[in-house]
């Protein structure tokens, strides 16, 4: 069993962080690793990159958006209830050095994953630039840490009620046009990381993102996870999670995404039904 | 009461091969519940009276553990069941599974003189050995052994499947402190995410690793050695004396070509993971999803390609076909389960080969174009080669695939150990008597060293490994 020793809510009770005693996976974990949860005996195995590593109190934090019935059943989980079973650190760790100017985008629960790359790159002694993304300025997650591990911060919002009333991608082009970058770290929902990639080919600036395909094992075993890399089929948990971002087929990446949409739905159905009874 | 063994010889002889019971086809295809319902006593007894006590037993020698097959076949016929499964577990800690998934027609079977006569069939050794070790389960009947003084000795086991099960199980027999890390949330290996529900029921599985940890092997689950852990620090900080690599060969192969990232298209690993580990038949009680399909291909024709059938017909498809660019002839699967395919009514494309995947505008699978082939002269493998019929591509029609091609050693673990020597093909190389690897302290067996085999190879292998840790513990 593994422990939850802190929660918290944000993003309007959206998103929900939980820091986990898991000492062994905190004592290996390197930036960029993730993580699979299962909630019980009949949960499902659900993959997510680790947020924050305490290797001196053996703790691993996760952040994560409610999106279907397993991060709902998560999110009501309170500390000092526990996950049945989590297994890591898995995947290939962040290529961290120092490069130079490094821009670090991050959109949504995207921004969770950053952070522990984001300080490698900052503490690596890079000029750090970030960027984050969000659709209003309540769910900007994590605007604090980041602030702390970047030598400057810039906001995006949809709706302007935080920094540029734009995308992402308008600012990081404002940068591109003005000095040299090194490469580019984008984490966030597929459609952010496909645009910023279509920009940043071209400057020509090297840019890496982290996926996240449904998966079962994490350990190259069952091939769900095969993502489609300059024509070539990878498996992201164990040859990614990260990827060249200027190589991924993101269109057959969205694709595999929606795979199980209407069984999704289903499930939360059943379990709305379940509460009403 | 008619009692066998006051049968003559040739009363004996005259028995025929003893059939067992099975779920009509078109009512198991329905359900995941066991197809065969094995032997009653009786049954059993007639079986086993067939058995005409050879001198020189070759189904022994045929027998990749060397079970004391016409010993304990004798000892069903005189009714001394206790005898009979302690005669078996002498060799084998798995006779309920082995009785169930070995090959016993190209083994024990194959080589049984009864079935040397022409219009003879062998001994049903194999569904014997089922009967003995389901009857024990069913009374409660254990495997009792005197479990010497602790040694102090610590083993590291690196895979719960059939391979770890024998290792772990042979050396707590021994006095050794075994620990067995297994990556999953439960232990079996391909035992529980590979063979489906109906082949071999889970409980039997959970009943056998139960037995193990009440001989006092620890099992951790959730660790992947190479990530959570690896070989140098079990050896080093974490105080094992040995460790033994039995991590199987899970790395699932592709066919290469257009449209493999179609949604309903899946590797058999993944396809029989969720319907067996995860429980997807039973969703949504069980969380993880499964697309059930309605008309299905299954792309190979070995024995995953049968399960992965079988069990798409359990789900509820309308129709399911075996794609093989080979004939029957040629097909690795065992005789009894594409027969048990064909009952159940799982269609075959032989000399079928596929060309590229075809989605529909919403991305997901419509069908495959395939071709047809013929042989030609036979290959590296022996097998005659398919060569393909020029203008006689077809479109298949089917929302889910299944590519059941094989599978190959996963690097997970041996990329991150070092000084261990691996084949061309990333099988970790050992010792064929011992299983020793290059690397001071490490045996390995089962598929990563084997290729893919069968669980009974892994199990002998396991035993070899599980004799050789010991006599080197012993100069430690």
């Amino acid at each position: 069993m593994y422990k939850i020793l802190r929660k918290e809510k944000m993003a309007h009770d959206s998103i929900v962080l939980n820091e986990i005693e898991a000492p062994q996976i905190a004592k290996k974990a390197r930036p960029g690793q993730f993580v699979i949860l299962r909630i019980d005996e009949t949960g499902e195995r659900i993959p997510l990159t680790m947020a924050n590593v305490d290797k001196k109190k053996g703790t691993i934090t996760i952040i994560y958006m409610i999106v279907g019935k397993s991060t709902r059943s998560f999110s009501m989980l309170e500390v000092g209830d526990a996950y049945k079973d989590c297994v890591g650190p898995l995947g290939e760790p962040t290529d961290i050095e120092k490069k130079g100017t490094v821009v670090c985008v991050g959109g949504g629960t995207g921004t969770a994953v950053l952070h522990p790359i984001t300080r490698g790159m900052y503490e690596a002694g890079n000029n750090v630039i970030t960027i984050l993304g969000a659709r209003s300025k309540d769910y900007l997650i994590m605007e604090k840490e980041m602030k702390k591990v970047s030598n400057e911060l810039r906001i995006c919002t949809d709706d302007g009620s935080k920094g540029r009333h734009g995308f992402v991608t308008d600012e990081l082009r404002e940068i591109l046009e003005s000095q040299k970058v090194d490469e580019v770290v984008a984490i966030g929902p597929v459609p952010m990381m496909k645009f910023v990639s279509l920009l940043t080919k071209e400057f020509d600036v090297k840019t890496t993102v982290s996926l996240n395909p449904i998966m079962i094992d994490g350990t190259g075993m069952c091939g769900g996870c095969r993502v489609t890399i300059g024509g070539k089929t990878k498996f992201a948990c164990v040859d990614g999670p990260e990827f060249d971002g200027h190589q991924v087929d993101y269109d057959s990446l969205m694709r595999r995404l929606g795979a199980y949409k209407h069984e999704e739905e289903h499930s939360q159905e059943c379990m709305f039904d379940e509460e009403i009874r | 009461m008619i009692n066998v063994s006051n049968f003559t010889k040739k009363e004996r002889r005259a028995i025929p091969r003893q059939e067992m019971t099975e779920r009509h086809p078109k009512q198991r295809a329905k359900y995941f519940d066991e197809v065969t319902l094995g032997y009653s006593l009786k049954e059993a007894q007639f079986e086993a009276a067939r058995c005409i006590q050879c001198k020189d037993p070759a189904c022994i020698k045929g027998c990749p553990v060397g079970i004391d097959i016409p010993g304990f076949l004798e000892m069903i016929v005189e009714h001394e069941l206790n005898d009979a499964i302690d005669r078996v577990w002498e060799s084998t800690a798995l006779p309920a599974v082995c009785g169930r998934v070995c090959p016993q027609e190209m083994q024990c079977e194959q080589v049984c003189v009864v079935g040397l006569k022409k219009g003879n069939e062998p001994v049903g050794i194999g569904n014997l050995e089922m009967f003995i070790a389901d009857w024990a389960r069913a009374h409660g009947v254990k495997n009792k052994v005197e479990i010497p003084k602790k040694s102090g000795k610590k083993i590291a086991v690196i895979g719960s499947g059939p391979a770890g099960i024998t290792v772990a199980g042979d050396l707590a027999k021994k006095g050794h402190d075994v620990t067995i890390f297994e990556a999953f949330h439960k232990a079996g290996g391909v035992l529980l995410y590979g063979i489906p529900e109906f082949r071999l029921a889970k409980d039997i599985v959970e009943y056998e690793i139960q037995q193990l940890q009440e001989l006092g092997v620890k099992i951790e689950y959730n660790w992947v050695v190479g990530r959570t852990v690896d070989v140098d620090e079990l050896l080093g900080e974490k105080g094992f004396d040995a460790v033994f690599i039995g991590v199987g060969a899970g790395l699932p192969n592709f066919l290469g070509i257009p449209g493999e990232d179609l949604n309903g298209v899946f590797s058999a690993n993944e396809y029989l993971t969720r319907a067996n580990l995860m429980r997807a038949f039973d969703f949504p009680k069980y969380d993880t999803p499964i697309i059930p399909g309605k008309n299905v291909a299954v792309l190979g024709a070995g024995n995953v390609a049968m399960d992965s059938a079988r069990t798409a017909l359990r789900l509820g498809a309308k129709s399911v076909k075996i794609v093989y660019r080979r004939t029957r002839e040629e097909s690795p699967s065992r005789h009894i389960e594409l027969h048990h395919a064909e009952q159940e009514g799982v269609e075959f494309e032989f000399l079928t080969s596929p060309l590229e995947f075809i989605g529909a505008s919403d991305g997901k699978l419509a069908g495959i174009s395939c071709e047809r082939m013929e042989l030609g002269e036979p290959d590296e493998s022996g097998r005659r080669r398919p060569i393909p019929i020029k203008n006689s591509q077809f479109f298949l029609d089917c929302d889910l695939a299944i590519i059941s091609i094989g599978t190959q050693a996963n690097p997970l673990l041996t990329n991150t150990t070092k000084g261990l020597e691996l084949n061309e093909y990333g099988n970790i190389k050992t010792d064929l008597k011992t299983g020793k690897t290059s690397k001071e302290g490490v045996w390995a067996g089962g598929d990563i060293a084997l290729g893919q085999a069968t669980v009974i190879l892994a199990m002998g292998t396991g035993r070899d490994a599980a004799k050789s840790i010991d006599e080197y513990l012993k100069t430690k």
